[in-house]
């Protein structure tokens, strides 16, 4: 049987309630899916409120993208409560100075969003499947369409208007949620690691550029699937929008970094010696240099090579790929770093990750990947593609 | 000659009788005053009235503002304290869950920084034999110590708690009478106030799925009596009482030391006040 302490390993001076993780990695997954939503979330609004034409091929994918994240977003909090079954207790009977208890209603709130945004955007579609099918799939776009059937240039034009107006409450909704979630960690006084003010924007930037990165792979595989050439303008917009964005988040990493050196307040000794033992490779290495400096590096070749072709995809999925694994090492690295260090500033603990259990490492992972199957079968109600006749609602003009 | 023994004899019987009376009408009126001063001195920590199941019946906690006090130099690192809590409180016997802790910090000539231990750490482990038995290993036989003492440590039970303030559903709340609680009914296993103390004074039971603190045993101090790891405190170095008392351990504790909290910075405001701390402690 699986002991019911986890007991942590540890040098120097620690407090002996501290040698368990009481956070684990599941705490990781969580603001890891939460930035996907809000990434995924500033493509649409790109395409949708800032007109973006460039990024229509993927405007409805990233919709539903974020969507299926965050759908999935409370399971990793679920399965870490000690009492999850009272989870709602936090909606029901809410303690308002506290951080998390807004947890539910911005995600509530953001749910519903998405849903109706997405309703608005498919509508002709649904439409049009309901009066056309006649399978049980039929019948479920009849429920879909709530009654309405009126696909007037009119009535239309009013659901371009609702689509571009819950697109734009959305830009605050997704990136306020997201912001909310570097927010319960920077406002934490009790570890050095997280309290700052810039914890966060660092997250919504890291948040920005793990969203869009997920579109480029997810585009550039369904093309692979479909066999449709990929649309070198939609990749090129995706990958400089990474580029942007990453040149912000390393900035503001860097600030943060060297704010705590340069204040050197109670405790950085051990900070050092932390980030120079063992968080050099995971910090360092797989976060900054892998995960965000190559890409970067890569990107800015490619766009003042004029890259295009096979060599502009793989590079930009590439480049992708590698920003997905720096945006969750940087969620390890806050989550798991910060209670690697002690609150006594005299000691680190190592957190040992299992790889079963409740909140071991194979259900990170099916966490981390129970959206895409979630995905799949929304782009088979919804497809997302723009050849597929869907009807679907263009950007307001 | 058998009247004079006997003689003697019952004047032996009325001496000792008259010592024996003596005595114990004595020790009667000892154990009376003793009693009644013990009653006296525990009063200026008493509830409202003793005994009565919890929550105690009358307790009226707007008549009290409970407050503890830790003299370091009293402290001998003897550990009844960890012990009587755990059993008091039911706190689950391994080394890596605590109400209540003692910290070692020992100075030896030509390091730089302090040791510091506690009794979880696996050389005392090792000492005491079992994560169920908590001692101090005379690791530092033989070393040339410059500086050495025990601090005992607990919930703060700080004026500005961080714990409360990010509980999201209230279920870990201060009470009037000045102690932070857990409703564990409400509770949803967060683990949100673990992370947010800066003492590491709470710890999560994973089998009830709450987390658990020191509460200065309010069970027990809502009927008058004392915390546990006072009572059971050789020395006196942990001190107890009502702060709006001006007479009690407590108030003439703060008022007649000068006395430090542990990290003030914090701005939590913690309520245990400690006398001799070093620079050294965080």
């Amino acid at each position: 049987m699986e002991p019911l302490i986890h007991f942590a390993p540890y040098t120097g001076w620690v407090f002996p309630n501290e040698t368990v993780f009481e956070w684990t990695v599941l705490l990781a997954v969580y603001p890891y899916l939460t930035g996907l939503v809000a990434g995924a979330f500033t493509v649409s609004s790109l395409y949708q409120v800032f007109k973006f034409e460039r990024l229509k091929p993927v405007a409805h994918l990233a919709l539903l993208t974020s969507l299926a994240c965050m759908l999935f977003v409370p399971l990793p909090l679920l399965l870490h409560l000690g009492h999850p079954e009272r989870a709602f207790n936090a909606m029901i009977t809410p303690h308002l100075t506290s951080a998390m208890a807004m947890f539910g209603f911005f995600a509530t709130f953001y749910v519903v969003l998405l849903m109706l945004e997405i309703w608005f955007a498919y509508r002709p579609y649904i439409v049009e499947q309901a009066q056309t099918r006649k399978d049980l799939l039929g019948k479920v776009y009849q429920l879909l369409t709530l009654g309405s059937y009126d696909v007037s240039e009119r009535s239309l034009e009013h659901d371009r208007k609702w689509v571009f107006w819950l697109a734009v409450a959305g830009i605050p909704g997704a990136h306020g949620l997201h912001g909310y979630v570097g927010f319960l960690f920077g406002s934490l006084k009790s570890r050095e690691w997280w309290s700052s003010d810039l914890m966060p924007v660092i997250f919504l930037f890291s948040a920005i550029i793990s969203g869009v990165s997920l579109l480029i792979v997810l585009y550039v595989i369904s093309c692979w699937l479909r066999k449709i050439p990929v649309d070198l303008a939609c990749l090129k917009g995706l990958a400089y929008t990474v580029w942007a964005f990453i040149m912000v988040a390393l900035v503001l990493e860097g600030l943060e970094f060297a704010n705590i050196v340069y204040k050197g307040r109670e405790g950085v000794e051990m900070i050092m010696q932390y980030v120079e033992g063992p968080l050099l490779v995971p910090y360092f290495v797989l976060q900054f240099a892998v995960g965000a400096i190559f890409p970067m590096l890569l990107l800015s070749y490619m766009i003042w090579r004029g890259t295009t072709g096979t060599p502009l995809i793989t590079g930009v999925t590439l480049s992708a790929c590698l920003v997905l694994f720096s945006v969750f090492m940087m969620r390890w690295n806050v989550v798991i770093g910060g209670q690697e260090i002690s609150k006594t500033g005299k000691g680190l603990l190592s957190y040992h990750l299992p790889f079963l259990g409740q909140e071991g490492a194979l259900m990170a992972i099916i966490l981390c990947l129970a959206p895409f199957v979630v995905l799949l079968g929304m782009i088979r109600l919804f497809p997302p593609w723009e050849d597929h006749g869907t009807g679907a609602v263009p950007a307001a003009a | 000659m058998k009247n004079d023994t006997d003689l003697a004899s019952a004047a032996r019987r009325r001496f000792l009788n008259g010592i024996g009376l003596a005595v114990t009408a004595t020790g009667a009126v000892a154990g009376a005053g003793a009693l009644g001063l013990a009653g006296i001195a525990s009063a200026k920590t008493d509830a409202a009235r003793p005994g009565g199941s919890f929550p105690t019946e009358k307790y009226d906690w707007n008549k009290h503002r409970w407050g503890f006090g830790v003299d370091v130099n009293k402290c001998i690192g003897c550990l009844r304290c960890v012990e009587a809590c755990k059993a008091e409180n039911h706190v689950p016997r391994n080394a890596h869950q605590f109400r209540t802790w003692v910290e070692r910090y020992v100075h030896i000539e030509g390091e730089e920084a302090m040791r510091v231990d506690s009794h979880q750490d696996p050389v005392n482990i090792k000492a005491s034999g079992s994560e169920a038995q908590y001692r101090f290993a005379d690791r530092y036989k033989g070393a040339k110590v410059d500086k050495a003492f025990f601090l005992p440590k607990l919930c703060n039970q700080c004026s500005n708690p961080a714990c409360v303030q990010v509980c999201p559903v209230g279920a870990t709340y201060k009470t009037v009478d000045g102690v932070v609680l857990v409703d564990d009914t409400r509770c949803i296993g967060c683990r949100y106030c673990v992370q947010a103390c800066p003492y590491g004074a709470r710890y999560f039971d994973e089998k009830r799925g709450v987390p658990d603190k020191c509460t200065w045993c309010y069970h027990r101090i809502t009927k008058g009596l004392q915390p546990a790891c006072v009572e059971a405190c050789p020395t006196g170095s942990r001190v107890f009482g009502d702060m709006l008392d001006r007479q009690s351990p407590i108030s003439l504790f703060v008022r007649n030391n000068h006395v430090q909290v542990l990290k003030p910075e914090s701005g939590n405001s913690p309520n245990v006040f400690y006398l001799g701390l070093d620079k050294e402690v965080s």
